[in-house]
């Protein structure tokens, strides 16, 4: 696997790490809970067709925690700055799960730097009823074998102990999720309303076996932005970029392609 | 020394086999557990215990917050304040507490604490608290936020009873145009405050500040822990350039007292084990919710593995930390004279109702404490320890 390219940015008075690899479009990627502490296969793969931009969120990894940080919005907003200081245009934004939230919440505030947006088994909206796993009260263990639907690969995952360092940073990242997402618990109770703004293409992809975000949200996320599409991957969790990596950059790359012409 | 009797009123007649269902008797163990009529002749058995306190010679009685569990049942502590007030007539009440954090309106504390003080005619403590790491996954309230909204809501309470309203409050959680709390408290220019805690290095620089000298109490922590927040309260105020006084400083403690050491020992085990065991059961997840301690304390719990395993306790494990204090007259009282001398704190909450303890044993626990062991102790912390002041 090549190398990517790590800076630090400072926006909005916030140290960001930042890894970038590949030539071609701007695919800026938007981490979940989990932060983005590595370069994955499918960042590596997405490099061979687009500029793979991956930032650490405020609050994450190696990034700072600044002062301002308080909710979703406040994020949508540093991202609509990172774009602009970056020199960003038509950025193909990819978010999952609290990623794709964030990308949610800056699409309906302003769009016009986008091109194309995904969203991964985001959170975001609240469908009465269904009530999404309490992330909050899962050991590691649980949140492992939670997050995928292969138990060959949560097997996997559970046997690569972690450093002090990387347990260092899942509290500083619990820490930061708990503060955006733990009370409403992982929506914002006015996103729903505005999501019909979002007229760039969308794509919306799903586990059908993701046990955090139910797969019946998919459907009303498609409801509530005009035009969008909705692909749901068989036999896979809440991380369809980990477990169905080549199904993942293909149903990505192909959108975007399409969306170009 | 002062004495108080505190007490948690848990659920004494929760079924103990819940375990082998539920992880927690907080949280997310059914209400279905508890029996109304049960609890009618625990809650009221419970208040006698307090009443009887104040016979057998105790200063205070304390009574605490907490949500949703079996370990205890005074959601609301002003109510129990509120009985107690008109039924004992020189004890302190204390509050230990009122969750802050919880509580969406923190002026409706600076209302009930004024009017158990106004009522009792100035005997009322007030205690604040942030609620235990389960209480913020009960009632949804941010633990990330837990700090800030802890220190603005006591902001907001203090300055309610001390300063002539209306006034407006501008904080970033809580914002008012009218802050004008009737009635005010009794006690001039406020009621007593005190801070309970299970140790923070944060928490007692914020106490042991000149503006507010507040007691800090340590509970229900090994004696180590005990000694190294003492201290850790007298550098800060040595700091700050005064000399902290024994009645800055107070240990709340599970206690059990007899004849005997083996007759204490008897009785008071499995009563003891199931009040660690059962009642104080809790996955570290639910304990701990993010942001309810800061990076660097957590960093320093989760490195310290095995403080927050989930292995049972014996009764030697906890006697031998000192979590639990136990034995006849003559143990019970060297005991606590050696650690007050030690360690210098002036109040002494005892716990003598815990776990499944019957009333019985209970009262029997109270009634040897308070005639023959608070005689014997209540010469000690009279005076602060002399010490050199920084220069």
């Amino acid at each position: 696997m090549t190398e990517p390219r790590q800076s630090f940015e400072t926006i909005a008075g916030c140290k960001v790490n930042v890894r970038r690899a590949g030539k071609g479009e701007p695919l800026l990627f938007l981490h979940g809970a989990n932060g983005a502490p590595l370069w994955l296969p499918f960042m590596e793969a997405l490099a061979g067709r687009f500029e793979v931009i991956v930032p650490e969120h405020p609050g994450f990894g190696m990034s700072e925690t600044p002062d301002w940080l308080d909710n979703i919005a406040d994020l949508a907003f540093f991202y609509l700055d990172f774009m602009a200081a970056l020199g960003l245009e038509r950025v193909n934004l990819v978010g999952t799960s609290l990623g794709g939230w964030i990308a949610a919440e800056l699409a309906v505030r302003n769009q016009n730097p986008l091109n194309t947006l995904t969203l991964v088994a985001p959170a975001g909206i609240h469908v009465k009823g269904l009530q999404p796993a309490d992330i909050f009260l899962w050991s590691r263990e649980q949140t492992i074998r939670n997050l995928v639907a292969d138990p060959a690969l949560a097997e996997k995952m559970l046997s690569q102990p972690l450093s002090d360092e990387q347990i260092d940073l899942v509290l500083k990242n619990n820490i930061t999720v708990a503060r955006l997402a733990w009370q409403p618990r992982l929506y914002d109770p006015h996103l729903y309303k505005w999501l019909h703004r979002i007229t760039v293409p969308t794509l919306i992809l799903w586990g059908d076996s993701d046990k955090l975000m139910p797969p019946a949200y998919g459907p009303e996320f498609q409801k509530l932005i005009p035009g969008s599409k909705l692909v749901t991957f068989a036999n896979c969790g809440h991380l369809p970029h980990v477990e169905k990596t080549d199904e993942y950059v293909s149903a990505v790359t192909k959108f975007i392609e399409g969306a170009r012409s | 020394m002062k004495f108080y009797c505190f007490h948690l009123m848990p659920y004494a007649d929760l079924d103990l086999d819940y375990h082998k269902k539920y992880d927690s008797a907080w949280v997310t163990l059914p209400n279905s557990y508890y029996d109304p009529k049960k609890g009618h002749i625990l809650y009221n058995r419970y208040l006698d215990e307090l009443e009887y306190a104040e016979e057998v010679g105790f200063d205070g009685i304390c009574v605490n917050e907490h949500h949703s569990n079996a370990y205890g049942l005074m959601p609301i502590p002003g109510v129990m304040a509120g009985a107690l007030a008109r039924r004992t007539k020189r004890v302190k009440i204390a509050v230990l507490g009122r969750a802050l954090p919880l509580l969406n309106n923190p002026l409706t504390v600076a209302e009930e604490f004024a009017m158990i003080d106004v009522i009792t005619g100035g005997r009322l403590v007030a205690g604040f608290v942030r609620g235990i790491g389960a209480e913020y996954h009960s009632w949804g309230v941010n633990p990330a936020e837990s700090h800030d909204r802890f220190h603005e809501a006591h902001d907001l309470i203090v300055r309610g009873w001390t300063e002539t309203g209306p006034f407006p409050f501008e904080g970033k959680y809580y914002h008012f145009n009218y802050v004008n709390v009737w009635p005010r408290p009794y006690q001039q220019p406020h009621p007593p405050i005190w801070i309970p805690s299970q140790g923070s290095r944060e928490t007692i620089e914020w106490a042991a500040d000149p503006a507010r000298k507040y007691t800090y109490l340590q509970t229900f922590s090994p004696v180590s822990a005990l000694a190294r927040y003492m201290q850790m309260y007298r550098e800060e105020a040595e700091k700050r350039g005064y000399t902290a006084s024994p009645m800055q400083l107070g240990w709340a403690v599970p206690t059990y007292v007899a004849e005997t050491d083996a007759e204490a020992y008897r009785e008071a085990k499995p009563h003891v084990e199931n009040f660690f065991n059962r009642f104080l059961r809790m996955p570290p997840e639910m304990l701990l919710p993010p942001g309810y301690l800061s990076l660097a304390s957590m960093k320093g719990v989760m490195k310290a593995k095995g403080a927050i395993s989930g292995s049972d306790k014996t009764i030697d494990d906890l006697m031998k930390v000192g979590m639990f204090m136990c034995g006849g007259v003559d143990t019970i009282v060297q005991k606590f004279e050696e650690y007050q001398k030690q360690i210098g704190f002036g109040y002494l909450l005892t716990a003598l109702q815990f776990g499944t303890l019957p009333h019985e044993l209970a009262k029997k626990n109270m009634k040897i404490f308070g005639e023959k062991v608070i005689p014997r102790l209540r010469h000690l912390a009279e005076e602060p320890a002399p010490r050199a002041r920084a220069v």
